[in-house]
């Protein structure tokens, strides 16, 4: 019988069934944070449980951790108990941990497929809901609360109830300055955020398999803001180059043995999906959110819509819109470049080919933070730090930061703020924060122009 | 885990759709190791004096009712713990979003899911009780009754209703295949051995 990808990887993992009907699926490597490490492993030893596999478990800090230059544990006073607990914790278990300071530290969802960690076909969990990320190299991963890592940590397994198959399909091929980020946002704004609830999402089409390795990780990073778990792009040529030497990843022959596996993880040709949807990418343009949840999006040339619901209504008043305005021309007081939806070097790349020559225009505060400090290293390698810093740009140390202002890093109330991260939700960047979702370029062309603006107009010099 | 068989107190209607995570339990409010789960809940909202949740006959709800989507957002715990703070056991909404109810069931608490006319009738009752007289979930017979009209038939999974049940530690279950979980690492171990190794190559 055929099969979709989602099918194989979990019938793979399948360790039994539990006599209440979930099915036992092996988790192959798991990453946690500051955040949730300090209660689940306080919960463990409550009940006295081992950690099962440390070998296969790591932790990172990235939600509490300063983005400030020469941070330390107490530079976030409210971040210091959570890193610290994150320490002791990962020392007592023997668990490596990418701490303040390695060379290596950074957002788990970054640093975990650079480091080859997340390997094709492999499955994979975070007490995190951007656990989905790293469907973009062809692992099936799973956000999980808290009480599930402490699952995984005592068991290595999740018990789940087996999601439908849904598959996404993006035809066409993108445009200039429309990428990963833009595709995903007007996928949101199609199927809505509950759209994927109780799915994994399979990405497909020509300009999925167009996007290069950091995009497919972009556009996963987004699933769940549809509402599903799981999303995922099945592995390919382009996937297998991007993983090739990396640290954790196998070498020599056990790499050979592996690429001959991954080769068959693909969804069969006449495999059936519970649902899909197709997206035309041939007219897409650069997205951004007006309101306040990540399916009120719109493209850059559009009028923000006009208020046809009470849930509308509110998300204007917040965003301070009164409907029907161009998106373009309002004017931003703050841009934020990072998180785990877009923090990677072709992210920085890509915004600091707007911001190149150019300087942030006057009472616009813009803060670029890298996903992860060898993210970080990279782009100074290339001089991107002074790129944004001569243009008058805040370069800071690597972590989650602004996404969910976990660090302190915050805007103003009523400050309008483009951001590449993934959710608008009220309140969440700082009190009465208006948030924008929008690629790094358009964040980038937001920043230099001092309002919204289509950045392949500003490129042209047309804005 | 406390089983859950039937609740019964005040339920608090707060018929919105897509109720986030950030809302539920704004933890950038309170950021500790061990913070006040009860002041966390819906603590912006809060802040607005006419908020359900600040009115006298809602200081002990045992329910809440919502629309559709209801969780949606991070995979944050916290959020569930606020609930279960205010003594809040069951939610009734027009659907979860999938990691909430997760978390819901791993801390004994009834994630509700009713769609349709039932979902109409348990909303317009409860709103129009307004916390005057109790409603009770009854996760045997599978029914909500209250006052305003007859009780309200509900679905759910199985396994998800026999573990609230029975309070079933969830962990507990899954070790009784601790042989099965060792068995898949030893045929992993040879069939996909760079599975079972996360190894550095560097060290």
């Amino acid at each position: 019988m055929p099969q979709t990808l989602f099918d194989k990887i979990w019938q793979s993992h399948l360790v039994a069934k539990r006599p209440d009907g979930r099915d036992l699926i092996y988790i192959d490597r798991h990453v946690m944070h500051d955040l949730h490490t300090p209660h689940a492993l306080a919960q463990l030893e409550k009940k006295q449980r081992p950690v099962r596999r440390p070998d296969l478990t790591f932790a990172t800090q990235d939600h509490t951790i300063a983005s400030k230059p020469g941070r330390d544990d107490t530079t976030n006073p409210e971040g210091a108990p959570f890193l610290r607990a994150t320490r002791a914790g990962s020392a007592r278990h023997g668990i490596r941990l990418f701490d303040l300071g390695d060379p290596e530290q950074g957002i788990s969802h970054v640093v975990a497929p650079e480091l080859g960690m997340v390997l094709p076909g492999a499955t994979h969990a975070v007490p995190d809901s951007h656990a989905c990320t790293v469907g973009g190299l062809g692992a099936l991963a799973f956000g999980c609360g808290a009480s599930e890592l402490e699952h995984v940590l005592a068991t290595q397994v999740l018990a789940l109830r087996r999601p439908r198959r849904m598959r996404v399909r993006a035809d066409g091929r993108l445009g200039t300055q429309v990428t990963a980020k833009d595709l995903a946002l007007r996928i949101i704004a199609e199927i809505g955020v509950a759209g994927g609830r109780g799915h994994s999402i399979e990405y497909a089409g020509a300009a999925t398999r167009g996007l290069d390795v950091e995009g497919r990780l972009t556009l996963c990073n987004l699933t769940i803001e549809m509402g599903a778990r799981s999303g995922f792009v099945a592995p390919d040529d382009t996937t297998f180059q991007w993983l090739a030497g990396r640290p954790f990843a196998p070498q020599g022959a056990a790499w050979d043995r592996a690429l001959a596996h991954w080769g068959t993880l693909v969804s069969d040709a006449d495999a059936e999906f519970d649902r899909e949807v197709a997206i035309d990418c041939a007219t897409l343009e650069p997205q951004l959110t007006w309101g306040t949840d990540p399916s009120q999006t719109v493209g850059v040339s559009a009028r923000v819509p006009q208020a046809a619901s009470d849930g509308m209504r509110r998300a204007l008043d917040y965003m301070g819109l009164s409907g029907g305005e161009p998106l373009a021309g309002l004017a931003v007081g703050r841009v934020f470049i990072g998180s785990c939806t877009n923090a990677r070097l072709s992210d920085l790349e890509a915004a600091a080919a707007v911001v190149r020559g150019r300087k942030v225009a006057p009472g616009v505060t813009a803060l670029v933070v890298p996903g992860s400090t060898s993210v970080k290293r990279a782009a100074e390698a290339r001089g991107l730090d002074d790129v944004f810093r001569s243009a008058g740009f805040l370069w800071g140390e690597s972590g989650c930061s602004m996404c969910a202002g976990g660090n302190g890093d915050r805007g103003l109330p009523q400050e309008r703020c483009v951001s590449t991260t993934n959710r608008n939700f009220e309140n969440r960047q700082g009190t009465a924060v208006r948030t924008h979702l929008a690629s790094p370029a358009t964040a980038a062309a937001a920043a230099i122009a001092g309002h919204i603006v289509d950045v392949r107009k500003l490129m042209a010099g047309a804005a | 885990m406390t089983p859950f068989t039937t609740l019964t107190g005040a339920a608090a209607p707060l018929l919105l759709d897509d109720i986030n995570t950030d809302q539920i339990a704004p933890q950038q409010m309170d950021r500790r190791l061990d913070p006040d789960y009860r002041a966390m809940l819906f603590r912006r909202q809060r802040q607005d004096a006419g908020f359900v949740l600040n009115r006298p006959q809602f200081q002990n709800a045992a329910i809440l009712v919502a629309g559709r989507n209801f969780g949606c957002g991070s995979a944050r715990e916290t959020a569930v713990w606020a609930l279960t703070a205010w003594g809040i056991r069951c939610v009734v909404a027009r659907g979860f979003a999938d990691i909430f109810r997760e978390n819901c069931l791993q801390n004994g608490v009834l994630p509700l899911e009713l769609d349709g006319a039932g979902a109409d009738a348990v909303a317009a009752r409860v709103a129009a009780a307004d916390g005057a007289a109790p409603f009770t979930v009854d996760l045997v017979a599978q029914t909500i009754s209250g006052p305003g009209g007859p009780d309200v038939h509900f679905d759910i999974a199985p396994a998800d209703r026999m573990r609230l049940l029975e309070g079933l530690d969830d962990i507990g279950l899954t070790l009784k295949h601790a042989d099965d979980i060792a068995a898949w690492e030893g045929r992993t171990a040879t069939d996909q051995p760079w599975l079972q190794s996360a190894r550095d190559h560097r060290r």
